[in-house]
């Protein structure tokens, strides 16, 4: 009897550590956004007045997002987002330059680190110009 | 000459394929890395399926030269799985063609976030035989006396292998930096093999074009690997075995191909003193998607 109450407790707590480690890591995927370290939120697109980058971006982002982000960044509506300007609200630059290079594994996006620096303010740039 | 036809007969059936895939249309991610050995974190984008044919080719000192292809299928499961099946053949001069079996691995990236370095997990099982001459991994004491076997008496060893690797690869700058530690167990009562991999390349240029352009500079992926066996649980060295150097070039070609090219070079008296790599691949994007329910 007391071996059984035991058990039961055990359990119980082993459920209850999952759930909480869950919960935790469900908070952290849903607000990826406060991950951000301030000294990336703080950077600047060093291309963002080159009209040349933008024109490059969209050949980047043609080749490597518009699979699941679709043409001209317009989402397909349910899991992969939109990322036209509008939609992209109060992001920073450096929000999205460290947001492309850490993916979001989780939910399906891919970390683009392996993409030159160069290239990620790139299409940084491009997506800015969708409005 | 004999082999040199079925070299051309293979590399004709593999540019009809290739053709087959342009035509059916997509586009190239070109993160890819030109290694032919090495691993780096890259892993397959969700819902993609890349076909990449790499072949060797080498000559033993002791018989003739062989051409050796494994036919890559690699399925991107989720962001931090990547799924492979390899389909191995091999086409020895003076000798006869045969297909030397399967391997299906597995990658999977226990971290989610990026790291300094970034450590993948990986795990094979090998059905193959002992003619397998692909040479996609040295381990134990490897040596190319084991490729001048002929492939009738070869053939006959089974090799039923469970391998495992850690994969650590870092991109810094324009670099991608991967090291990869193996351990390979052949089921019947063999010891523990051990292997590395290391690897460095970089693109030509970092930035892109604003034209279309087949030449350009950041086409390019130029880069080194470097390989070899790290002997066994009876003896854990790195001499007596096989050990390679091998510069590395990737060219992201218009249609969504992609080619690589690496000369190798044996660095000591059992390893083979050349080897040429050449690699073809095409990725069909969100072919995953067509199994999704809408809204999914």
């Amino acid at each position: 009897m007391i071996a059984s109450q035991i058990n039961f407790r055990n359990l119980l707590l082993t459920l209850i550590v999952f759930a909480t480690v869950g919960i935790a890591l469900g908070a952290g995927i849903s607000n990826h956004w406060a991950a951000v370290p301030q000294k990336e939120h703080d950077r600047v697109n060093p291309l963002a007045s080159n009209p040349q980058a933008a024109l490059a971006g969209a050949r980047v982002y043609e080749d490597h997002c518009a699979a699941c982000h679709k043409s001209e960044a317009r989402g397909d509506g349910h899991k992969r987002p939109a990322l036209r300007n509008d939609q992209l609200g109060s992001r920073t630059d450096g929000d999205l330059q460290w947001f492309i290079r850490q993916g979001d594994l989780r939910h399906g996006m891919p970390s683009w680190s392996g993409l030159p620096e160069e290239q990620r303010w790139q299409v940084i740039a491009y997506l800015r110009t969708l409005k | 000459m004999l082999l040199l036809n079925k070299i051309r007969l293979s590399f004709g059936f593999l540019c009809l394929i290739n053709l087959y895939l342009i035509q059916a249309g997509g586009r190239l991610h070109a993160q890819e890395k030109p290694y032919f050995v090495t691993y780096s974190q890259d892993l397959e984008e969700p819902g993609n399926l890349e076909i990449e044919t790499k072949t060797a080719l080498g000559q033993p000192d002791v018989s003739g030269r062989f051409g050796a292809t494994a036919m890559e299928f690699e399925y991107g499961l989720r962001a931090w799985w990547t799924s492979e099946l390899y389909l191995d053949g091999q086409a020895t001069g003076g000798d006869s063609t045969i297909f030397t079996g399967f391997r299906v691995e597995n990658r999977v990236r226990p971290l989610m976030t990026e790291h300094w370095i970034n450590p993948l997990l990986y795990v094979e099982y090998e059905n193959i035989s002992g003619a397998d001459k692909t040479i996609i991994e040295v381990v134990g004491h490897d040596s190319q006396s084991a490729l001048a076997i002929p492939n009738g008496i070869s053939r006959k060893e089974h090799q039923h292998e469970l391998e495992l690797k850690l994969i650590l690869s870092s991109n810094l700058k324009h670099w991608n930096i991967s090291e990869n530690f193996l351990a390979e167990k052949d089921m019947n009562h063999s010891p523990w093999e051990f292997g590395y991999a290391l690897g460095a390349a970089r693109p030509l240029r970092a930035s892109a074009s604003r034209n279309n352009c087949t030449f350009c500079a950041e086409k390019f992926i130029a880069g080194v690997e470097a390989y070899g066996g790290l002997g066994d649980t009876f003896a854990l060295t790195m001499r007596s075995t096989s050990h390679y150097i091998a510069p590395t070039i990737g060219w992201q070609l218009p249609k969504g191909l992609r080619a690589s090219f690496s000369p190798g070079f044996g660095l000591t008296a059992v390893t083979l003193n050349r080897i040429y790599r050449v690699g073809l691949a095409y990725e069909f994007e969100q072919v995953g998607g067509h199994f999704r329910r809408s809204g999914e």
